[in-house]
């Protein structure tokens, strides 16, 4: 038998106190969440799966394993989905865990992808500006032709991640610098965040939103020095750009004086949710940040807890809800957005096997790990196609690229809408039935 | 030996990097021993050729379900081999007509349940652990579960297994059709623990679906009325299809972690479930609130719907994954009274608590005496898991002087080996040993459990204190 690697401990190696979290004792390694981790269940491996890699970061802050690159590959093929916290019978905060450990280990990949990653978290996602820049060129790539001409001269490997590339929208969303008014009676004064990704790539639904809350008599504000939630940073290994992200967002939206702060992308609500621990640490920010935290809602949170006014057309079609993760494990919302799609007349909600299992897109997780990232992907869209709707339902931008690829990829063929996309499009459908 | 396995079953299924082989040190239990091996065969060939190679090298080798276990059963106490039969989840066969399926050991428990329910069945063994545990390892452990009360543990539902012994043979023990003749080979496979070769097929029986189902809540200010319902409503003749009992302490531990909305300012509280036609659970559902009420029960609440149900019964399930809400370690015991005695040992274990100044929760199944009394502790404090090791052998001595078991259905592994000599004289041990023998005749699987082998900690290659001191006997 060959002992290249000696199983017996050896006491060479330093504790890592920055890495001993609380929530590492609360895991007493019951195995609950295996099952519920996608990763695991494609690999059935348990280095890949929640309990595992709780394991492994505890053993490193022992000082028992060094945090080398294959600590780090399985850090970075955890997706942060999340799931595993439903799971949890003890309540184990998975995800501080993994993103504490993250933090440590610096962003994934090659040194060449570390260097992107560094420049786009540091250098583009705190500067709107910057980045509406670059998809600007992105749109022109697109529609001038020159991305059909690349395509075929590209070798397979770049030709899938072209093929994944978002359609940036005609319409970048830019926010007005004055109030959108309440229609009819004021319920509400809140705040929204306009996102770095969303206004470019899914500027429709940023209008949607807006008018949604406007119809349920909101007014709107879109504080000006806001910025990206850094939500990209933090669930890869990049703080430092993260927090000032949080403070400015913090100073932007505690300036705005609103009821509520609201957030149509589930990825971004759940980190601004957290933003106090985030900050725990800034004696400055620390308090702020809880206040930050509890105004946040998501924009279906919000409205289920308000309560629709307004008179909803109908909107005949079959859909089915994929629970974004972020949304569903990270927020723990399921049943508010549910709720809203079956207020809709003519709707009907068929739900998958499955729904609050990860789509695979995660972030850049579809770029970082393409070959998990599809994988999952392909089943999602098998468990979708068995329930013969005509469009699916994700609050979520990274969850709505991953779909209408993979809807492009393996069928079946379908559209893909965000929730305030179809609540708006039934408050139109009641409007235009009126003036008939 | 790395490269002939890595030729048999590919690369990414071998693991010996320190960084991958660390997580499968431990189980469910509160056992660490480092594997030097983790191989995860695919097949019941790649298991069998897995196999030859150990008997080549002569290293022992420890099945691995999912990894739930209590008692330390997956844990390799002498290094050498883990084989995993996670990938091997497959459920090859549904056979309404014959009510039966046939599934590969790292089939998850609850997945067969899911399978068969809409052809209107059910797979009886629900272990607390059935989201994650594998048919596999309930097959080793002869699990049981809430509703065993009713329907018995994992062998009264397998009917067959398909194994790999020591020389890489594979053959089926019983089959898909019950009373086959001659000895019940398969009978004595399961709750092995491992000890007798690999299981790589089961044939397990199919129920059908009840009717209808009822569940309640019931509340107490008292330990004792809790115990004495049970005794009351068993006494009356109702054999509930479960029959649970959680304490303070463990709602405690529930409502902090993943809250279901258990009082938490009961002593205890007890899920009973009725099941069968549905003018017999409106009966008996009656009957059992009755007895609640004259037994003392501050409040009855009545499942109004099945969500409600899954409620109660995902608090009671994820009870012992809770106990981390409330301290880094638990260790848990699995001691069996009979009901009647249940008022006295629950005095006896708050005694003990007393005795040894640690918290102990209970959450059990009521209905079959069997016990589970959680000794939370925190291992890095010196000297506490001494006196955890010596409070846990005085829950298990309480209920042998009670006339009980030491184990209902954890299995025995490596945290009770000490104490089956309180159960068993010489000559008993001596019976069992060689039928192990019989099948496994070096020893080769999952060394070093179920029987009260003389080690010396020495011998074994494990983590300084890892492993109680005390438990190696």
């Amino acid at each position: 038998m060959e002992h290249t690697h000696p199983t017996i401990d050896s006491a060479n190696q330093s504790k890592v106190a920055t890495l001993d979290l609380p929530e590492l004792y609360q895991c007493v390694h019951c195995g609950l969440c295996l099952d519920q981790c996608p990763t695991y269940r494609v690999l059935k491996l348990e280095p890949e799966s929640p309990r595992g890699r709780i394991h492994l970061v505890k053993a490193a802050a022992d000082g028992r394993i060094d945090l080398n690159e294959r600590f780090k590959e399985h850090l970075y093929l955890c997706l942060l989905c999340r799931a595993c916290e439903s799971a949890c019978p003890s309540g184990v905060q998975y995800g501080r865990i993994a993103e504490t450990a993250r933090e440590h280990l610096g962003p994934p990949g090659s040194d060449l992808t570390r260097a992107v990653l560094n420049f786009v978290f540091s250098q583009l996602l705190p500067y709107p500006r910057r980045l509406r820049f670059v998809f600007t060129l992105l749109r022109i790539y697109q529609s001038s032709g020159l991305q059909r001409i690349t395509r075929s001269l590209l070798p397979k490997k770049l030709r899938e991640m072209d093929a994944m590339l978002p359609v940036v929208s005609r319409s970048l969303f830019r926010p007005d610098s004055n109030a959108y008014l309440a229609i009819g009676p004021r319920r509400a004064k809140v705040a929204m965040l306009n996102g770095c990704v969303m206004p470019l790539l899914f500027g429709e639904v940023n209008e949607a939103t807006v008018r949604v809350l406007q119809r349920n008599g909101c007014d709107v504000i879109f504080p000006k020095s806001q910025t990206c939630c850094g939500a990209l940073n933090i669930h890869n290994g990049e703080s430092t750009a993260a927090k000032q992200m949080a403070r400015q967002n913090i100073d932007a939206f505690l300036a705005a004086n609103v009821d509520a702060i609201i957030v149509n992308a589930a990825g971004c609500g759940a980190v601004m949710k957290e933003y106090g621990y985030l900050l725990r640490d800034d004696p400055t920010y620390a308090q702020k940040a809880d206040r930050f935290g509890s105004l946040v809602k998501d924009a279906g949170e919000f409205l289920a807890g308000l309560g629709l006014v307004g008179e909803l057309g109908a909107v005949k079609m079959t859909v089915t809800y994929q629970d974004p993760c972020h949304l569903a494990h990270g927020q723990r919302i399921r049943s508010q957005p549910r709720k809203l799609l079956q207020s809709i007349p003519g709707l009907t909600l068929v739900e998958m096997e499955g729904s609050d299992r990860c789509c695979g897109s995660a972030g850049i997780y579809n770029i970082t790990h393409p070959e998990m990232s599809r994988h999952l992907l392909k089943e999602k869209m098998q468990t979708i196609a068995l329930t013969d709707a005509e469009a699916v339902v994700a609050p979520n931008p990274g969850c709505m690229l991953q779909l209408c690829y993979g809807a492009q990829q393996y069928g079946p063929k379908l559209s893909v809408y965000h929730l305030m996309d179809l609540l708006e499009r039934s408050y139109s459908a009641a409007e235009a039935a009126s003036h008939k | 030996m790395v490269i002939a396995l890595r030729a048999t079953i590919g690369d990414r299924y071998v693991l010996v990097e320190k960084e991958d082989v660390i997580v499968y040190e431990q189980d469910g239990s509160i056992f660490q021993v480092m594997p030097e091996i983790v191989v995860l065969p695919a097949n019941a060939e790649e298991v069998a050729a897995v196999v030859k190679l150990a008997q080549q090298a002569n290293v022992p080798i420890v099945p691995r379900g999912s990894g739930t276990g209590l008692a330390g059963g997956a844990v390799p106490a002498e290094g050498g081999i883990i084989l995993s039969l996670a990938r091997l989840n497959r459920i090859l066969k549904i056979d309404p007509q014959n009510r039966i399926a046939v599934v590969e050991p790292g089939v998850i428990n609850i997945d067969v349940t899911k399978a068969v329910a809409k052809d209107g069945f059910f797979y009886a063994p629900d272990p607390s652990s059935q989201a994650a545990c594998s048919v596999g390892g309930n097959v080793a452990n002869n699990s049981g579960g809430p509703h065993t009360l009713a329907y018995g543990v994992t062998t009264n539902h397998v009917l067959g297994v398909e194994v790999v012994l020591d020389d890489g043979q594979i053959l089926w023990l019983g089959g898909e059709v019950p009373d086959t003749p001659g000895y019940d080979l398969c009978g004595v496979f399961v709750g092995s623990e491992g000890t007798m070769g690999i299981v790589t097929k089961a044939v397990v029986r199919l129920m059908r679906t009840r009717e209808s189902v009822r569940t309640l809540l019931a509340i107490f200010d008292q330990m004792d009325r809790a115990t004495q319902t049970v005794v009351d409503i068993t006494g009356a003749g109702i054999i509930p299809a479960a029959l649970e009992m959680i304490d303070r302490t463990t709602i405690e531990a529930i409502e902090t972690g993943a809250p279901v909305g258990f009082p938490r300012d009961a002593e205890a509280v007890l899920i009973v479930e009725v099941e069968g036609l549905i003018e017999h659970t409106e009966r008996s559902m009656k009957l059992v609130r009755d007895i609640c009420t004259r037994s003392g029960a501050r409040e009855v609440r009545v499942a109004k719907d099945e969500t409600e149900r899954q409620l109660l019964w995902k608090g009671r399930k994820g009870a012992f994954g809770a106990m981390g809400a409330l301290a880094p370690n638990y260790y848990v015991q699995d001691g069996v009274v009979p009901r009647s005695k249940l008022p006295e040992i629950m005095r006896r274990i708050a005694e003990i608590s007393k005795q040894f100044n640690l918290r102990i929760a209970n959450v059990f199944h009521a209905g079959d005496g069997n016990l589970h009394p959680n000794i939370l502790f925190d291992m890095r404090v010196p000297g506490e898991l001494d006196r955890v090791v010596e409070a846990g052998a005085a829950t298990l001595r309480a209920c042998i002087e009670l006339g009980g078991s030491i184990t209902g259905e954890h299995g025995v592994g490596l945290e009770k080996k000490a104490y089956i000599g309180l159960l068993f004289n010489e000559a008993d041990l001596e019976a069992m040993t060689r039928v192990r023998r019989a099948f496994d005749p070096d020893g080769r699987f999952n060394p070093a459990k179920l029987f009260p082998t003389p080690l010396s900690c020495g011998e074994i290659r494990r983590q300084p204190a890892s492993i109680p001191a005390g438990l190696w006997i």
